[in-house]
């Protein structure tokens, strides 16, 4: 029972995020409209069971790369978005589609789904997520970690000024 | 047996004679190309008179005498090898072919002295000999062909020698398309043969078709339809109506060509494939009649056309295209042998004709117009008397060839069954007019007073090499009929009796209605009749030409508009022109080449091409920089992916 | 009780509406920020599959997803700042260099 009405509620809240994130101005509101859906899709694993992948939802995903997005728009000092009007093929055949693909995938989801059974108050265990993780999962896990290396690297090359050292 | 077993030596004599002095020896001197090219066709001659006596050999049984020397096509059923063939009248046509040619080719070392194109000359006159040969010898019509192409060719060649003239490039250009009109309905009949009889070789089709029911007369049945194809053939490569036309322009080509292609050979093809397939026409009444009646008509015809003409050779033109008529006419009665009879000396003494006026027109430097000559036979008497007794020969007196022959189908065209008075009646009067135009062509060159300036033309007599292949055909016109002489008097006629294995089932349908004695009397007094209408035609000529010039005049004002339709050749090639050329350059011009080749054609290549670009043009506006077009071109990728997904998801 | 089916269909719409979001906007970081929306949209599918058919592997893919998320976001906010730095502006269709 209340978990139903913690999903509608949950939804709603993400829904109305995201919709906010592509109808807002200012890129600023959009990001903290994107924050406000991460934190409810993180409420949305915990009705799932997944309570380590909501705190890293929280932690890595609205903590930092947000907080990142934040970041660099306030240093490029975006400002609110302009009206130009070019791009025609987007407008008049990418809303339609758009819509077309999301209901599609609705229904294919939703209508392929058998025996999915309902929810439970079960609760994920972290441990057995580790486990999985760091022995069938090791060497993609290892690699992520250079993924990440590799990232912070090009982002400083990128970064940087030129001819200067920063 | 030797040469019996190896034909194909005859005409391959003449072959590499011409491989020779085309390809190697054309620059050379004289005297070498002489000896290639006379040496081939002497030797061609005397290969013929080896074989005719290695026939005469031969058991009745084993003629036809046929050698099968290689496959040449092979198709499913169809077999078409190259075989040669010899009977008697293959013997007749060889003798005939190599040699007149021969005497032609000697004539031609002095006629063409002076001429650049030597070499090239001899070498398209071996090749002709080659091709004739080739139609001669062969054993079934597909090598035929071969031949009657290849001396369509060299008359093509041959006409248009002097290719620095237009004129003669186009004689040489309209004889090639005209004969080639024939050679459609030739292709045909050859068709139409191969479809009935499933082979086109002659030892094959002329038995089957001896043994097939004929056509019933007046219904056009498969016989009527092939005879009638290989006649158009035969009336484009003989000169009949309508075809004609390309034999007067010929002769633009040098004499000795007229005198080869245009007299004695070439043209006489036709005939020689009616006599061949003679069973094919005996079977179809109608051919028989439309044969018989194209014949005598062109032969009127042309001898009303050759009444006005001034150019001595056209005059001799026109009377090659009516002797050719007596000669179908003569098929058409069904006497094919007294058609082969009639082109054996035909051939003598037309081919004697075109050389002495060749002499004539060398004597006078150029000149080919009889109204500017006159008063020659004192300064050319070689010439002249050579001449004159062509010109009895073609009139018919009596004891030259041409009496013989020319009796021989006036006899058979008033008696056959398949003939008619009328066609007798227009060949008697073709026979007035002939005499007629020939005496005139003699009155006007040869005597009366000189029309041409004698300090411009030094009149002189033809060298040696000129004057021999005269003389030698003289004296053959003259003997050249003797051996049908004893049926004048109820003997019998040799020639016919020598043909007569060949022609063995046309005797038998020729069931003359009368008997044979009465026959006979019949004969005398056409003959006698045919002698008048010759003394006629002979004492209007002296008339005219000699006792009262002024008369011509005078005849040709009154009855001006007749005359000029003559002089005009009755406007035939006007017509032909307007209706049938004018056309198809207008419908080439315009349909096919503006129509078809430029705009359908290129039409379809360019098309594609710019279809091609402007597509090209048109899709690259998707590659638009715009990275929001690249996404919704990405959103609609996806979309149609799981749709897809879905649909075989549900299905 | 809450069937899956549901959460599923909530993750395509907050797909869908990341699409729309990426093709609509202009601001290179808008339209960034969409796809992480997209990103996000699938992670909730994954975890509602994994909680389906009660395997762990969903949520191990989801865990991949944000590390991958993080560097992508981390090199492509770089580029942007190379973007505004060259062509002085964050509106992506001025940056058009390629366009014929």
């Amino acid at each position: 029972m209340i978990v139903t009405i913690l999903f509608f509620a949950l939804a709603l809240i993400a829904v109305s995020g995201a919709v906010s994130l592509i109808v807002q101005r200012h890129p600023i509101h959009s990001a903290l409209s994107l924050i406000v859906v991460m934190v409810a899709l993180a409420g949305l694993y915990l009705l799932l069971g997944a309570q380590f992948i909501a705190a890293v939802q929280v932690i890595v995903y609205a903590g930092a790369i947000m907080v990142l997005f934040v970041f660099v728009i306030m240093l490029l000092n975006a400002g609110a978005e302009e009206r130009t009007n070019v791009s025609r093929m987007a407008a008049y055949i990418g809303l339609p589609l758009s819509v077309v693909l999301a209901a599609g995938l609705a229904w294919w989801t939703a209508s392929g789904s058998q025996a999915l059974s309902a929810l439970s108050g079960d609760v994920t265990p972290t441990r057995s997520l580790s486990m999985m993780l760091f022995q069938e999962y090791a060497f993609p896990f290892e690699l992520t970690s250079i993924l990440v290396l590799i990232a912070i690297l090009g982002a400083l090359t990128l970064a940087k000024r030129e001819g200067g050292a920063e | 047996m030797f040469l019996l077993e190896h034909l194909w030596i005859i005409p391959a004599l003449p072959l590499l004679g011409a491989a020779l002095n085309g390809i190697v020896l054309r620059r050379q001197a004289h005297a070498v190309v002489n000896t290639v090219a006379l040496g081939s066709t002497a030797l061609a001659f005397a290969s013929a008179l080896e074989l005719f006596r290695e026939f005469s050999a031969l058991a009745p049984t084993s003629i036809p005498w046929g050698e099968n020397f290689f496959p040449w096509i092979w198709a499913g059923d169809f077999r078409a090898d190259y075989a040669l063939q010899v009977d008697q009248l293959t013997m007749v046509m060889l003798l005939v072919v190599t040699g007149v040619g021969f005497l032609i080719h000697i004539y031609s070392t002095g006629y063409m002295e002076h001429d650049g194109g030597y070499g090239r000359f001899f070498c398209y006159l071996n090749l002709f000999m080659f091709f004739m040969l080739t139609l001669v010898l062969a054993a079934n019509y597909v090598l035929l062909f071969v031949g009657w192409e290849g001396v369509g060719l060299c008359s093509y060649l041959l006409v248009g020698f002097w290719f620095h003239k237009k004129s003669a490039t186009d004689a040489g250009n309209k004889a090639f398309w005209v004969n080639r009109v024939g050679d459609f309905g030739f292709l045909l009949g050859m068709f139409m043969i191969f479809r009935n009889f499933g082979s086109l070789d002659f030892a094959r089709v002329l038995p089957a078709a001896a043994g097939a029911p004929a056509d019933p007369a007046g219904h056009f049945g498969t016989f009527t339809w092939i005879a009638l194809a290989l006649m158009t053939g035969a009336c484009g490569k003989s000169a009949q109506l309508p075809l004609y036309v390309w034999l007067p322009d010929a002769m633009e080509g040098p004499t000795p060509v007229s005198a080869l292609i245009h007299a004695a050979t070439m043209v006489t093809a036709g005939v020689y494939v009616v006599a061949r397939s003679h069973i094919i026409f005996l079977h179809s009444p109608i051919a028989m009649a439309v044969v018989g009646v194209i014949g005598c008509v062109t032969a009127l015809f042309a001898a009303t056309i050759a009444l006005v003409q001034t150019d001595i050779k056209k005059v001799l033109a026109y009377s090659t295209v009516s002797q050719l008529g007596y000669m179908f006419l003569a098929c058409g009665a069904g006497a094919f042998s007294a058609g082969i009879f009639h082109l054996m000396t035909h051939a003598f003494f037309k081919a004697l004709l075109f050389l002495a006026a060749g002499s004539v027109i060398h004597a006078m430097g150029g000149e080919q117009d009889m109204r500017k000559m006159g008063g020659l036979r004192k300064q050319i008497p070689w010439t002249y008397w050579t001449m004159l007794i062509a010109t009895l020969a073609i009139a018919g007196v009596p004891g030259f060839s041409g009496f013989f022959s020319k009796d021989a189908i006036l006899s058979a065209a008033f008696l056959s069954p398949y003939g008619g008075k009328i066609l007798w009646a227009i060949g008697a009067v073709t026979v007035l007019l002939t005499a007629f135009y020939m005496f005139r062509l003699i009155f006007l060159t040869f005597f009366g007073k000189a029309e041409y300036d004698e300090h411009q033309i030094h009149v002189h007599e033809s060298p040696n090499n000129m004057l021999v292949p005269l003389v030698i055909l003289a004296v053959l016109s003259v003997i050249g009929g003797w051996q049908a002489a004893p049926a004048l008097w109820g003997g019998e006629n040799h020639f016919e009796h020598y043909l007569a294995p060949v022609f063995a089932d046309a005797a038998s349908a020729m069931e003359p209605s009368t008997s044979a004695m009465n026959a006979h009397s019949i004969e005398q007094q056409l003959t006698l009749v045919a002698l008048i209408l010759a003394a006629l035609g002979f004492f209007i000529a002296w008339w005219l030409c000699i006792k009262n010039p002024k008369l011509r005049d005078t005849l040709a004002e009154t009855f001006s508009t007749p005359y000029r339709i003559l002089v005009g050749k009755y406007f035939v090639d006007e017509l032909y022109a307007g209706a049938i050329v004018r056309p198809l350059l207008w419908s080439s011009t315009n349909v096919l080449w503006h129509g078809v080749d430029e705009g359908l054609i290129d039409g379809t290549v360019n098309g594609v091409a710019h279809l091609t670009g402007e597509t090209g043009d048109r899709v690259r506006h998707v590659e638009s920089g715009n990275t929001r077009s690249y996404a919704s071109w990405m959103v609609l990728g996806a979309v149609v992916f799981t749709s897809l997904l879905l649909w075989l998801a549900v299905h | 009780m809450v069937p899956i089916s549901y959460f599923v269909v909530l993750s395509a719409l907050l797909f869908g509406l990341g699409v729309v979001g990426f093709l609509f906007r202009r601001n290179i970081i808008t339209m960034f920020m969409s796809i992480e929306l997209m990103l996000n949209a699938v992670n909730l599918a994954f975890v509602a599959f994994s909680r389906a058919f009660d395997q762990l592997q969903g949520q191990v893919f989801v865990f991949f997803v944000i590390v991958v998320a993080a560097a992508e976001a981390a090199v492509g906010l770089a580029i942007v700042i190379l973007i505004a730095r060259n062509r002085q502006t964050l509106n992506v269709e001025r940056v058009n260099l390629l366009k014929l």
